[in-house]
């Protein structure tokens, strides 16, 4: 892959990426975390880590947040190495990492002033900043509240408003909904994609195939610590898996009994231990097939390929597991 | 490759100077010179919490001095300090009492709430996302709990006039010396905290205070022990706070007491040595 | 009052249904806390072992030598360490009640409420106290056992009776407890009240209730702080178990008869909070 070696100094044009990793690599007491992988994020874009708990997804935002100092590999964060420049660095992110670590002795609108003086933001400059903010995460009339008052998806807004505080080049986001109600998760989407429009640059991580789907324009998915394929929602979702998939239940005890009398149906067959997956472009003709196979499923269901098909198909493990 | 740009992008903040630098571990990544705005978020934290807890700090060693220093006073008489001076036993227990107030604020600001900030509240994760770097943490939080501290000893130099116990001009130099003292604590408290992991072993800390504060000529010279047990306790800084603080408020300047200041400017420096690193591992590694 | 006669109407097979923690149940709290308290037994033990012989080395033996220069007879005819002994191994009852009345009372409820927890099985309120105070007896009595052993290896027990003094400190130390207890049952919001119960309640106790010298060293108009103190009342017993304080047979009474009384009167209403806000 033609990465730019980091020592290259990027210029300033709007293409040139913001984010450079290559061969990045984190190793804990020998044990590898984050194994090697390479990308680039352009200016503007909304770029997804997708994968299962302990991928090293967290590890690798950590690297690219200053907080963690890399074994091996190159990365360069919007032209400064992240090691020699920490502080450099973390002047023009923003972070939201996967648990609120909000203060939880401040008042709302202090948590933001606060974490504003944190970048050498003069009071007042805060100050406005922090009213903008609380305007866009919707909690304007929470400002003098107690942190702990908030709901969850509250919570994960401020945190998010408190992210942005230092008008950050590039907005790293880790889990941003996990653990959240989906209507805070849409509500939280809606204001991510507003950043997004604003041409906010996005790198967010999620083992939710929804979120990525809704929020990123290219998605490395990650397993083990390595990049097993790169590229668009939609891009992946043809090029690893089929249109459409039909997921038929049999019972715990019966499901991979009867999948090998559906061989041969569609391109492939996943059998899983609650239900036996048939990937194909007609998902209805299958159907069709099976009951004229005389199978009787206990339920059926056909519905669209999604990311969780793809990570499926790469790594032979459910996502969420 | 979407480019949803908008017309924020094209004022994009230029780029900090990338010309590649030679690698810089020193105090530039540790340090960003913003100290004080941890500092007034710990101010802005006060609020929040109960002030009566915060009186407290003030009350407990004139508690201490009225029961001790007044009550057993009375039949006590008057103790000999190391300088010689022949001191009523008020005199001699009120600048303990103040060392151990300055040691015990600056212990508990730096053990149990940063241990508290470090493992649940993530505060220090949270700062270390920003621009700041670990000194600036460290150097924050112990020039708050100074800042308490200094308020603490001034109250408490202000009841030891009030009822006669400075016997000397030279005691108002016990407020540097207090804020020496604390600093010294403080730095090494918030590096030993920063190794600790569970409650359990934070326990461990109050344990050893315990003799310390016990043993220190706080209450009683250390000429009552045999000489070997004398050296142990000379050993612990809580002594050389002290007599420092002692030579002060009595008034009987010696030598000895540069040692005494020289042992906490060591402590400081190797308490913030230690913290700093080990927050560089915890937080940026 | 007829919910009495709905007792008998049960079947046996219902009763037995919770026989087992109908008649253990208190234990099988007082377990739980005591396992609770095995993730700090390092310290426990430490705490338990040293601080009387780094007290009674530092107060009774340093503090004493300044003491006992001036003041024959000052302190009932005794050395300072033989006075001031039994008032420390009294405190010590009371600092580990307070300990273990407070915060553990304070969380059962709050941060993490195993007090539901426990009532959603069948527990009651009561045995839920009863079991809590269980455990802080099991707490108490090894703390002031050992204190006991090393009042014995400073030679600060000249009297026979002076092994009464591990059950007058342990009595001491729940008195005080069990009424801090019952306030902390009712504790809604943590707004520090432990750090002020023990730096306005228990500190000023220990330093004004005859600890280091007799009440009657202080002014007259302090030494009702005596009076309402139970560590006072532990003390006076403790000094008539371990030396033979002269003290008139009426006051004894009142010391045995305070200490008792508000064992009865926490011990009670901590079962009174506790249900009542279990069955909220």
């Amino acid at each position: 892959m033609p990465f730019v070696t980091v020592e290259t100094m990027p210029t300033p044009v709007i293409s040139a990426p913001v984010i450079v990793a290559s061969g990045l690599t984190k190793k804990y007491k020998g044990l590898a975390a984050v194994d090697g992988i390479s990308f680039e994020v352009a200016p503007g874009e909304s770029f997804g880590l997708l994968g299962p708990n302990g991928a090293g997804k967290s590890t690798t935002m950590r690297m690219v947040g200053a907080v963690s100092t890399r074994t091996s590999g190159t990365l360069s964060i919007l032209g400064l190495d992240p090691n020699r420049h920490g502080p450099e660095v973390r002047a023009q992110l923003g972070v939201v990492p996967q648990q609120d670590n909000l203060d939880m002795e401040l008042r709302v609108r202090d948590n933001l002033i606060v974490y504003g003086r944190y970048f050498g933001i003069s009071n007042r400059a805060a100050g406005k900043k922090a009213d903008e903010l609380l305007e866009f995460a919707q909690l304007s009339d929470r400002a003098k509240s107690k942190v702990d008052d908030l709901s969850g998806g509250m919570k994960r807004r401020l945190t998010i408003a408190r992210s942005l505080m230092n008008d950050p080049r590039v907005l790293l986001l880790d889990e941003p909904t996990t653990g959240l109600d989906p209507q805070a998760r849409h509500i939280l989407w809606d204001r991510l994609f507003r950043l997004k429009e604003q041409g906010t640059t996005l790198v967010l991580t999620t083992h939710y195939m929804d979120e990525a789907e809704q929020l990123c324009d290219r998605l490395i998915v990650v397993d083990k610590g390595t990049i097993m394929a790169e590229g668009s929602p939609a891009a992946l979702i043809r090029e690893y898996s089929t249109r459409e998939v039909v997921e038929l239940r049999f019972g715990s005890d019966r499901n991979a009994e009867v999948a090998l009398q559906l061989a041969g149906l569609g391109e492939r067959i996943e059998v899983l231990p609650d239900r036996v997956l048939i990937y194909a472009d007609d998902g209805d003709a299958i159907l069709a097939h099976v009951a004229a196979a005389g199978l009787e499923p206990v339920t059926s269901l056909v519905r669209r390929s999604s990311l969780e098909d793809v990570f499926l198909r790469l790594t032979g493990r459910s996502l969420i597991e | 490759m979407t480019h949803s740009t908008s017309s924020g992008q094209a004022a994009a903040p230029t780029l900090a100077p990338t010309r590649p630098e030679p690698e810089q571990r020193g105090i530039g990544s540790l340090y960003a010179g913003n100290a004080r705005s941890v500092v007034s978020r710990g101010l802005l934290a006060t609020r929040s919490t109960n002030w009566i807890i915060i009186l407290s700090g003030f009350f407990e060693p004139v508690f201490f001095l009225l029961a001790l220093g007044v009550g057993l006073g009375s039949i006590v008489g008057s103790v000999q300090t190391t300088a010689g001076q022949a001191v009523p036993y008020a005199a001699f227990i009120a600048p303990g009492l103040l060392a151990v107030a300055a040691m015990n604020g600056a212990i508990y600001d730096s053990t149990w709430n940063v241990f508290f900030k470090m493992q649940y509240a993530k505060l220090y994760e949270g700062m270390l996302a920003t621009s700041l770097g670990p000194l600036d943490v460290a150097l924050g939080e112990i020039l708050l709990a100074l800042l308490r501290g200094g308020v603490y000893a001034t109250g408490f130099l202000i009841v030891m006039q009030v009822l006669g116990l400075n016997l000397s001009w030279t005691a108002l130099l016990a407020i540097p010396a207090v804020l020496l003292i604390a600093f010294g604590f403080a730095s090494l408290g918030m590096a030993v905290t920063s190794y600790m992991k569970t409650f359990q072993q934070m326990d461990w800390i109050n344990f050893f205070l315990l003799p310390m504060f016990l043993f220190s000529a706080t209450f009683f010279p250390v000429s009552v022990y045999p000489v070997p047990v004398q050296v142990i306790v000379e050993i612990f800084p809580l002594w050389h706070g002290v007599e420092l603080v002692r030579g002060l408020t009595t008034g009987s300047l010696d030598i000895a007491m540069l040692g005494h200041v020289a042992y906490f400017v060591v402590m400081i420096a190797v308490g913030l040595t230690f913290t700093t690193r080990r927050l560089r591992a915890l937080f940026l590694d | 009052m007829t919910s009495s006669r709905v007792e008998p109407v049960e079947t046996s097979p219902t009763r037995s249904l919770a026989a087992k923690p109908r008649r253990w149940g208190s234990w099988y709290v007082a377990e739980h806390r005591l396992r609770g308290m095995r993730s700090y037994y390092k310290t426990l033990i430490a705490t338990t072992v040293f601080t009387p012989f780094i007290y009674l080395f530092a107060l009774g033996l340093g503090l004493g030598s300044l003491v006992n220069r001036g003041s024959a007879g000052a302190f009932d005819g005794v050395n300072y360490l033989t006075f001031v002994a039994p008032a420390l191994i009294a405190s010590a009852a009371c600092t580990a009640a307070v300990e273990e009345c407070t915060y553990p009372v304070l969380m059962g409820f709050k941060w993490n409420p195993i007090f539901f927890g426990m009532n959603a099985a069948p527990i009651t309120g009561n045995q839920i106290t009863n079991g809590v105070f269980i455990a802080v007896i099991g707490r108490i009595l090894p703390t002031t056992a050992v204190y006991y052993l090393a009042m014995l290896l400073f030679g600060a027990t000249p009297s026979p009776w002076s092994a009464l003094e591990i059950v007058i400190a342990t009595t001491t130390g729940m008195a005080f407890g069990l009424v801090v207890a019952s306030y902390m049952a009712g504790v809604e919001t943590d707004t520090g009240q432990p750090a002020i119960i023990q730096r306005f309640i228990v500190v000023p106790l220990f330093l004004f209730s005859g600890t280091f010298f007799p009440l009657t060293q202080m002014p007259i108009y302090l030494q009702w702080i005596g009076w309402l103190s139970p560590l006072w009342h532990g003390s006076q017993l403790g000094r008539l178990a371990t030396y033979g304080l002269l003290e008139p047979g009426w006051l004894v009474a009142v010391h045995v008869l305070f200490l008792l009384g508000l064992c009865v009167f926490g011990w009670l209403r901590t079962q009174h909070v506790v249900t009542k806000r279990l069955n909220k």
